[in-house]
């Protein structure tokens, strides 16, 4: 214990702000059990996922939050440095919740000993710079055998996650819905057909199939543990419901009061600027952030109107992936009668994709210029805001525009 | 070699098959189907998508079928069942287009490695062989000189082939091909070359959505199909503005990742 706390004084004398990672990077080199030592006396939940996993440790660690002290990474510094740089600025006791990039799960899970491990959803995402979902799949399931959790959260709905997470003692099934299946079309057990029917799933090969559910999110209203809560939540679409539906689980499997929990979550109106609604030189924006094709295929849901113009960002800097040949992957005919814009590095690339779907489209160089065209645009309405949808590194910049992080 | 056009293209649709998308289509493979059909349907010729997964049984009555990218265990399982099935053989035999991107191409070709490294059998279909070599994977921008195809009128220019890579194989062609084009910027086939021809198959290492960059490509496979005259010239504008924009990037070397201190804070 008092070598912890002299660990958690150590580091931050290298700390240099709040979230640092070069301050978490340092004090890992003077001491590399850091994280190990910095989570030894508190209780540690950790989520993970391609998608939703800074919304859900948000959603978490607010929930949680509302009767008892929290620390949590949920900025998005979610490998070890960031990790422990976020652990060390907090008591020793205090609960962490804490976000976990997909291929740092078993090192995080190992050093923590997390009770309570939330596995969200695994798809494609930068497939010049990351491994096969199988690939990671197998990891989280090797993992689960190597430090098993108290309990899992795991999404029923998604083959590769499932597969994962059958080898943990205890689990708890979330039903998502998940319309996304286009990477688990192999058994990850047997590389079987998986087939898909209704709600259903099973392998065509082996006697892998969706295991029975504790846990539903329909129609606005979430039922877990015979309890029901009806949405609506401050953040909006289906896909934020079912992020709400993985925190609750969590919560309740940490011992904490559900009901209380699910009142605070209305307080999250936004996760480090996603679905920020902010003013652009005048004219109301909404920050929507989608990384990958199963990212897209929510947002495209929680577009404004069937007719607002629409801003698409993509950047294909290094945190984006150098190839952007997964906006093929994406049905942007979703869009449907919309006026699009398209802007970022990657903006001609978007054009070209747009001008097959039939999609009606202008290039624009940047995101003041793409504004001023909106506000020229026959349908545009100044009390609706414009939705700018944009892949990672482009929503940080348009972040940056309105103001950062808050 | 070359395919006669069909006699009357308007008759019937033209058929585009997607082959087992579910095993190889990783990186936007599905691009290559649409931009085909919108420009066909652009042109007023009637088109019919059909799509294939494994298992299902393989058509020999299409005109253009499609072969993705993908990973070496779905890469080794395609390649199985397309043996089995002998449909795609057939339809080569009938004078059938074949377009196989990365992956695609190495099975379609004589021998190719599997996971471990060891070589397997391929389909025979393009003439060309695919050996793992000693090097990092090729990840980046491919941009090549003037690409070529043979076509009843004789040889098209398709112009230059720009698009990404992402592979560790070499393939060497044999006699009975043809390469599409030679390496500017990039890996390729690994010997300069890029793009393995064999009668009306092409077999190339520009991946995923490789005919959304290249419309020439594009439009030379359906000449095959549906003859020079019915190749109205269509509006390339957005494509031209994203080739310029490619080009200048494969030359200035984007193959390198670009880390501005910025990311690399933001995302470790």
């Amino acid at each position: 214990m008092a070598a912890g706390r002299f660990v958690a004084w150590a580091s931050r004398l290298v700390h240099f702000g709040t979230g640092s990672v070069i301050g978490g990077r340092v004090s890992l080199l003077i001491d590399p059990n850091l994280l190990a030592e910095l989570t030894a006396s508190r209780e540690v939940a950790i989520v993970s996922a391609t998608n939703g996993k800074t919304t859900t440790t948000k959603l978490l660690s607010t929930a949680l939050g509302s009767h008892q002290p929290i620390v949590s990474n949920w900025l998005g510094a979610n490998m070890t440095p960031g990790i422990v740089a976020a652990l060390a600025t907090s008591n020793a006791t205090d609960t962490a919740v804490l976000e976990v990039d997909e291929r740092w799960v078993d090192s995080v899970l190992r050093a923590t000993n997390a009770s309570t491990v939330v596995l969200l959803n695994l798809s494609r995402d930068q497939l010049d710079r990351t491994q096969e979902v199988r690939k990671l799949a197998e990891q989280w399931r090797d993992a689960l055998i190597a430090t098993p959790p108290r309990t899992v959260i795991a999404n029923a709905d998604d083959p590769l996650v499932t597969w994962a997470a059958l080898v943990a003692p205890s689990v708890v099934w979330v039903a998502t819905g998940q319309e996304w299946t286009a990477d688990a079309s192999g058994c990850p057990a047997c590389s079987g057909r998986i087939d898909f029917v209704g709600s259903e799933w099973s392998c065509a090969s082996c006697d892998l199939k969706r295991p029975s559910i504790d846990v539903t999110v329909d129609h606005g209203t979430i039922s877990i543990a015979g309890q029901n809560f009806r949405s609506p939540l401050a953040l909006p679409g289906r896909v934020n419901r079912v992020n709400a539906a993985f925190a609750l689980a969590a919560c309740s499997a940490m011992g904490a009061n559900i009901e209380a929990a699910f009142g605070a979550l209305d307080d999250v109106t936004e996760v480090a600027g996603r679905y920020r609604v902010a003013d652009f030189n005048g004219t109301k924006i909404r920050l929507l952030l989608a990384k990958n094709p199963a990212g897209w295929h929510e947002a495209l849901e929680l577009l404004e109107g069937p007719s607002t113009p629409l801003i698409i960002a993509i950047n294909a800097r290094i945190a984006d992936g150098h190839d952007p040949s997964w906006l093929w992957d994406v049905a942007y005919e979703r869009v449907g009668d919309r006026f699009v814009i398209a802007i970022g590095e990657r903006r001609h690339d978007l054009a070209v994709r747009f001008r097959y779907g039939n999609i009606t489209h202008v290039v624009a160089d940047n995101l003041d210029d793409a504004m001023n065209l909106v506000r020229q645009s026959p349908n545009f309405d100044p009390t609706v805001p414009v939705d700018v949808a944009s892949n990672y590194t482009a929503f940080q910049d348009h972040l940056e525009q309105v103001g950062g992080v808050l | 070699m070359t395919t006669s056009p069909r006699v009357n293209p308007t008759d019937s649709a033209v058929r585009i098959v997607s082959l087992y998308p579910d095993l190889l289509g990783t990186y936007g493979d599905g691009g290559n189907a649409l931009v085909l059909s919108r420009r066909l349907e652009w042109r007023g010729i009637a088109v019919e998508h059909i799509t294939v997964d494994a298992g299902a049984p393989v058509p020999d009555s299409a005109d253009l079928y499609l072969v993705g990218g993908g990973e070496d265990g779905p890469q080794v399982q395609a390649t199985r069942e397309l043996e089995l099935s002998q449909g795609l053989h057939r339809a080569v035999d009938k004078g059938a287009v074949v377009l196989a991107i990365c992956a695609g191409m190495q099975i379609l070709g004589h021998r190719f490695p599997d996971a471990t490294g060891k070589s397997r059998v391929g389909l025979g279909l393009l003439d060309c062989e695919t050996v793992r070599v000693d090097r990092p994977r090729a990840v980046g921008e491919l941009l090549t000189t003037d690409a070529y195809l043979s076509t009843a009128n004789g040889r098209i220019n398709l112009g230059l082939l720009t698009g990404f890579e992402n592979h560790a194989g070499r393939t060497i062609p044999g006699p009975n091909s043809t390469m599409l084009a030679s390496v500017e910027i990039g890996e390729g086939n690994g010997d300069g070359s890029e793009g393995v021809v064999t009668g009306t198959v092409v077999g190339t290492y520009l991946h995923g959505p490789a005919l959304a960059r290249n419309p020439r490509l594009a439009d030379a496979l359906l000449e095959w199909i549906v003859g020079p005259n019915a190749m109205t010239p269509l509006d390339d504008s957005d494509v031209d503005a994203l080739r310029t924009e490619r080009f200048h990037a494969a030359r200035d070397h984007e193959l390198a990742p670009r880390r501005s201190w910025r990311d690399i804070l933001r995302r470790s």
